[in-house]
């Protein structure tokens, strides 16, 4: 990349402003803000007609939010600072309450029932997602790329995805469907190709391996709207 | 700038081909946006990079010597064995940052090949190049480059740095220095949000940063890039003062392991940092960390290290208005 190009780039979202003028009845969903991309998962929920606000502490996780956004950051300290928090076990009751809730990227491994290359010693998760998910899949930072994906909900259109030192998902159980999945050959992991699954959905839960708040394109936020606004028709 | 206009700028592959594409702006400004909020700590040994990782570091730097013992020993502070980095980072999973010299790009192609996840271009080393910085934009791993205040942070970006850090005075212990930049910085950018477009060129030239960049910070209202503060944090009051200055999250270098109880205080600042805005919580982990690091006061200091920067610019705006040509 030249300077020239460079020059003028933004952070996506990193910048934008939280829309607030928002419908009265719009849906209120947390976004868990311990470490990493919430401000991004923020500014995308407000942009599809949300209200959000955001969950630090048990207290935060109130019986008022309809859905909840798990964002991407370093899982590891996530997962520490929730420990620490209290904030494991509130989860957990938030995902049994059949609430829908989306894991991207760090939230992602949060949600996995099975996490393979976890750090020494292992560490508790959240789990209600019947998915195998392996850290840094596609290796280090390097590594990490952009690329188009198509969706099972989106056939026929491009949706820009950023793979960050991101996981994947290796082993689907039932009643789990695959939504989206890279093509092992054009990421350069397999040259015969073959499928590897990148967003999940199990019921009430929404699992992408990649970052769509860190794009401007809203596809993957106007379809976890669209299953809040049916939990809430039930 | 509308919506459009900015998604424009984004430069995603499109076309019939799917393809994927590596080392983009998107990719390497993401992965300092998914640090935001947490602590990056300095680390020397397989040993303490675990306790860093255990403690919730969201990133370690992996260095031969901390800076406080840079300063100690004096002589040349050079990139550390790529031996020794590989080690660190077959032994956690968490991103692993190292530390090349201002202005040598050999040592960042060397560290970008190992695999390491961000490169720190670092006034604690010793400046290979008294001009001119790595040209950033040229490699595929991110970087992120110190700052005393505005000028020097947009001049960092437009070399393709992708998260700043505010310089502070590694390895003393001292928090002022930190502080200082930290607010330097912030007032600059609240001094441009008061401007109309005229005087941005005349702010443009004085802090000598690119115009389009200072007119897409005023625009942003914050740095565009994520922002850390560095140099000098060593208690988890320091660590929450520099969040609550606006700072995105902290690095702590020699005031970890420079203490009496590491792992402890580790713990103690990521809890600090995360819940910055809470005294109550603030108190109860500040509480039985140990002796912190004894430290340096900055007034007694020989040697500063923020005030290295290629090209000799000066720490700040010229002071002294010069009068304009043909008057008298």
């Amino acid at each position: 990349m030249a300077a020239s190009d460079a020059l003028g780039l933004l952070p996506v979202n990193l910048c934008s402003k939280i829309e607030t003028q928002l419908a009265d009845h719009a849906p209120l969903v947390g976004v868990l803000a311990l470490q990493g991309g919430f401000h991004e998962h923020k500014v995308m929920l407000a942009r599809v007609g949300a209200k959000v606000t955001e969950v630090r502490q048990p207290k935060d996780l109130t019986a008022a939010l309809h859905a909840l956004v798990i964002p991407g950051g370093e899982s590891t300290t996530m997962a520490h600072l929730a420990r620490h928090l209290d904030l494991l076990q509130p989860l957990r009751e938030f995902v049994a309450s059949g609430r829908p809730v989306m894991g991207t990227c760090a939230g992602l491994i949060f949600l996995a029932k099975d996490v393979d290359g976890q750090k020494e010693g292992g560490q508790e998760l959240v789990g209600g997602l019947d998915v195998t998910v392996h850290r840094n899949h596609f290796g280090s930072q390097v590594d990490s790329f952009q690329t188009t994906l198509t969706a099972s909900f989106a056939p026929d259109r491009q949706i820009e995805a950023v793979f960050i030192r991101a996981p994947a998902i290796t082993r689907v159980g039932h009643g789990v469907s695959i939504l989206s999945s890279l093509d092992k050959k054009v990421v350069g992991l397999d040259p015969d190709g073959g499928q590897l699954a990148v967003a999940v959905q199990q019921a009430n839960l929404l699992g992408v391996a990649f970052h769509p708040e860190l794009t401007t394109d809203d596809s993957w936020h106007k379809y976890f709207m669209e299953m809040i606004l049916s939990s809430l028709k039930k | 700038m509308s919506e459009s206009e900015k998604a424009s700028l984004y430069h995603f592959p499109r076309g019939p081909f799917i393809t994927m594409s590596t080392g983009t702006f998107a990719v390497k400004a993401g992965m300092a946006q998914m640090l935001k909020g947490g602590v990056i700590m300095d680390v020397v040994d397989v040993e303490q990079a675990r306790i860093a990782e255990e403690a919730g570091a969201c990133a370690i730097m992996a260095l031969e010597r901390v800076p406080a013992d840079i300063r100690k020993d004096g002589g040349v502070a050079r990139m550390s064995d790529p031996s020794m980095i590989k080690a660190i980072k077959a032994a956690v999973t968490i991103p692993v940052m190292a530390k090349c010299r201002i202005g040598h790009f050999v040592e960042a192609q060397i560290l970008q090949e190992i695999g390491i996840d961000y490169i720190d271009e670092s006034e604690v080393l010793t400046m290979a190049d008294e001009d001119n910085h790595v040209n950033k934009n040229k490699l595929k791993v991110p970087f992120v480059c110190g700052c005393r205040n505005l000028g020097e942070a947009l001049r960092r970006i437009a070399e393709g740095a992708a998260m700043i850090r505010t310089k502070g005075e590694a390895g003393t212990g001292d928090v002022v220095e930190a502080v200082r930049h930290a607010r330097t910085l912030m007032k600059e950018i609240r001094m441009l949000k008061t401007m109309d477009e005229d005087e941005m060129f005349t702010f443009a030239k004085s802090i000598q940063a690119p115009f389009a960049l200072v007119k897409q910070t005023a625009e942003a209202g914050r740095l565009p890039v994520v922002n850390f503060s560095a140099g000098g944090v060593a208690t988890p009051a320091d660590a929450a003062m520099m969040m609550q200055l606006g700072m995105d999250g902290v690095f702590v270098g020699s005031g970890i392991f420079k203490s009496a109880d590491p792992a402890k205080r580790a713990k103690a600042i990521v809890e600090a940092v995360a819940n910055y805005n809470d005294p109550k919580k603030l108190a109860e982990v500040s509480c039985n960390l140990g002796a912190p690091m004894v430290g340096i006061n900055c007034d007694d200091l020989k040697t500063r290290y923020s005030g290295r920067e290629g090209g000799g610019m000066n720490d700040g705006p010229p002071s002294k208005k010069q009068k304009p040509h043909g008057t008298w």
